[in-house]
């Protein structure tokens, strides 16, 4: 390799970068991906996206769900992506910026579903994370909860879970909370 | 001149050989080109770093730089040894570059304290081989991205020899290392190896909030729910040593609740930082490999290793070479589908020539051009955005460049074997310069 070396120093020296257009801004394999994805997002009608960001940022986006069907039918919540540079290898960070009364979704907005975290395999892609948002909804899990006293009255009293839902949805207080309209 | 110096480098470069590598050419021409053309850049200046600086300018080379944007911390002691006590605090790349140009005399060693990304483009450019003693996938994936940048193909789909940026990659792991060498368009880069990295362990939410059972459980409670709930908006810095020791307390009462043992500060830093201990040893192999790839690659003394070495110290020692291929489909290193066209194709003609084009045959296809999306196929609201780009010539989209890289996106494939797929496309346009301007407004 040493003889390019000094061929390219002397051409350097003679021609003083004649080339002129260097290379454009680093686009990472991550963002390649993404796009891929979002090209072929086939989306329920029931979930919508945004980029605040402009067309060209894909890396940052807001996916809403409204749920036809279900506890939740008639709501309207809010989920930020935020996607990094090595996606796949890493899952998006999703949360929910929509207070909610859910026993997989606590009040920070913190989302417990497994392919967020322990299930993600760089197979999956961005369609899978919003139908499995979609299905928190149609499907709350007292199993796995992160809201205790939320999955706790699902669990027991299914009717008091509804009720408490529409309060929430409506904006009004559920125990020690209060939730904004979202409906 | 040199003398007993570089007796033992003279061993390598002034006599030939049976396994040298192709076109070497013994001799003190040979010695003293490395010292005077050669120009590498040590990218991290911590455990991988210090060792790299010390090697290298032990094996002769005299134009290094190197860059860290970090302080030193009193941890990284015990084998960042170009450090002493009284220099906690101070840029690594500062003093790791005063310390071993104090020992080598003759050596050159030009310190540059930011991050990788703060350096232009042109910067990387200007060296001969980049030498990575990194400690994350992302900084990696980003040093491969520019380095592949640089890469070229001719008309027959060959990387042009001159365009191609060697650089040498370690790490390490505790007892465990590798080192590799990275020819861009020649040898597969990171990206095309990327699947080798396994999933780093992450704990499901509810577990955390839920069902903790191991120390570790109880760290990642404080330090990805308790912290959003007590100090809702602040964001965790692992690096500032309150935020840390505020998960570590709130840790220790979670595990004192749940009856686990086993929280210690630095098990949370550990953990949420995902540091393995490090082992100066490892760090001293893995560099020394790296080292002499580094040598070889310059002065072509031996054929370099092909192309990844892994070390394990944890019983015994054990290394091995294996030979990857590189992905030819690979979006960042491959040679991509060529494409000559003329300056007056708007984006839509480009985007119907995909489907008949052999190689391709794409259809409904989303194209993205230098961080820009030129046009999205889907959803429905950048299809809208991006519409109006539609009519426009490609070229002017391209930023009148008479080159540039592409990626196409779509479904491929004919009958039932259709599927989706992601390419790279290097495209010329023909004639550029001549008198095409006034056609780049025009139909």
């Amino acid at each position: 390799m040493i003889r390019l070396f000094k061929v390219k120093e002397k051409q350097k020296e003679e021609a003083g970068n004649a080339k002129g257009r260097g290379p454009l801004k680093k686009q990472s394999a991550g963002e390649l991906r993404l796009h891929k994805d979002i090209s072929e997002l086939n989306l329920p009608k029931s979930c919508t996206i945004a980029f605040p960001n402009g067309k060209d940022d894909l890396m940052t986006f807001e996916v809403s769900v409204k749920p036809d069907e279900g506890y939740y039918m008639g709501g309207k919540f809010v989920f930020t992506f935020n996607v990094s540079s090595v996606y796949p290898h890493d899952a998006p960070k999703v949360k929910c910026k929509t207070k909610v009364y859910h026993p997989n979704i606590d009040l920070e907005g913190n989302v417990c579903l497994n392919i967020l975290r322990e299930d993600w395999k760089p197979v999956l892609n961005i369609n899978t994370i919003v139908y499995g948002l979609y299905h928190l909804f149609t499907e709350p899990n007292h199993e796995d909860p992160l809201n205790l006293e939320a999955a706790a009255v699902l669990r027991d009293n299914p009717h008091t879970f509804r009720s408490n839902v529409k309060t929430a949805m409506g904006g009004g207080r559920v125990g020690d909370t209060y939730f904004s309209r979202c409906i | 001149m040199a003398g007993s110096r570089s007796r033992d480098l003279d061993k390598l470069l002034l006599r030939p050989g049976h396994l040298v590598g192709p076109a070497f050419e013994p001799g003190t021409q040979l010695r003293d080109d490395l010292e005077e053309y050669v120009r590498i850049l040590v990218v991290g200046a911590g455990g991988l770093g210090c060792e790299l600086l010390k090697d290298l300018a032990l094996s002769g080379f005299r134009n290094l730089e190197v860059i860290d944007m970090d302080t030193i911390e009193v941890s990284n002691l015990n084998r960042q040894f170009l450090f002493r006590l009284e220099d906690v605090g101070e840029p690594k790349a500062q003093v790791a570059a005063k310390r071993v140009m104090e020992r080598v005399s003759g050596v050159n060693i030009v310190p540059h304290f930011c991050r990788i990304e703060d350096k232009e483009l042109h910067f990387y450019s200007q060296f001969s081989i980049i030498v990575l003693g990194l400690d994350s996938i992302e900084a990696r994936s980003y040093i491969n991205s520019v380095a592949c940048g640089f890469l070229e193909y001719d008309s027959n789909d060959e990387p042009l020899e001159e365009t191609v940026k060697p650089m040498v990659d370690g790490g390490t792991e505790g007892f465990k290392g590798h080192a590799r060498v990275i020819l861009p368009g020649m040898t597969p880069c990171f990206e095309c190896t990327i699947w080798l990295f396994p999933p780093q362990v992450k704990f499901p939410l509810c577990t955390l909030a839920e069902t903790p059972r191991t120390a570790a459980h109880c760290i990642e409670y404080a330090h990805l729910i308790k912290w959003d709930e007590v100090h809702s908006g602040k964001s965790f810095d692992p690096d500032n040593p309150e935020h840390m020791q505020w998960v570590y307390s709130e840790a220790s009462k979670r595990a004192q609740l749940f009856g686990i043992p086993g929280v210690t500060y630095t098990l949370t830093q550990g953990v949420v930082k995902n540091i393995i201990p490090a082992i100066a040893s490892t760090n001293a192999i893995i560099s020394a490999a790296c080292a002499l790839e580094t040598l070889k690659i310059a002065s072509g003394c031996s054929k370099t290793l092909s192309n990844y070495l892994t070390y394990n110290g944890v019983e015994g020692l054990h290394t091995k070479v294996t030979e990857f291929v590189k992905d030819k489909d690979c979006l960042v290193c491959g040679p991509g589908v060529f494409m000559e066209l003329e300056t007056s194709v708007t984006l839509k003609m480009f985007i119907d020539q995909l489907e008949e084009h052999p190689q391709l045959l794409m259809s409904g296809a989303s194209v993205r051009f230098g961080g820009k999306n030129l046009y999205m196929a889907a959803p429905p609201l950048l299809e809208e955005m991006t519409r109006s780009n539609l009519g426009l010539p490609l070229f002017e989209l391209m930023d009148k460049s008479p080159t540039g890289i592409v990626h196409v996106t779509g479904t491929a494939g004919k009958g039932d074997k259709r599927q989706s797929c992601l390419r790279k496309l290097r495209v010329a346009f023909k004639a550029v310069g001549i008198t095409d301007t006034d056609m780049a407004g025009g139909a």
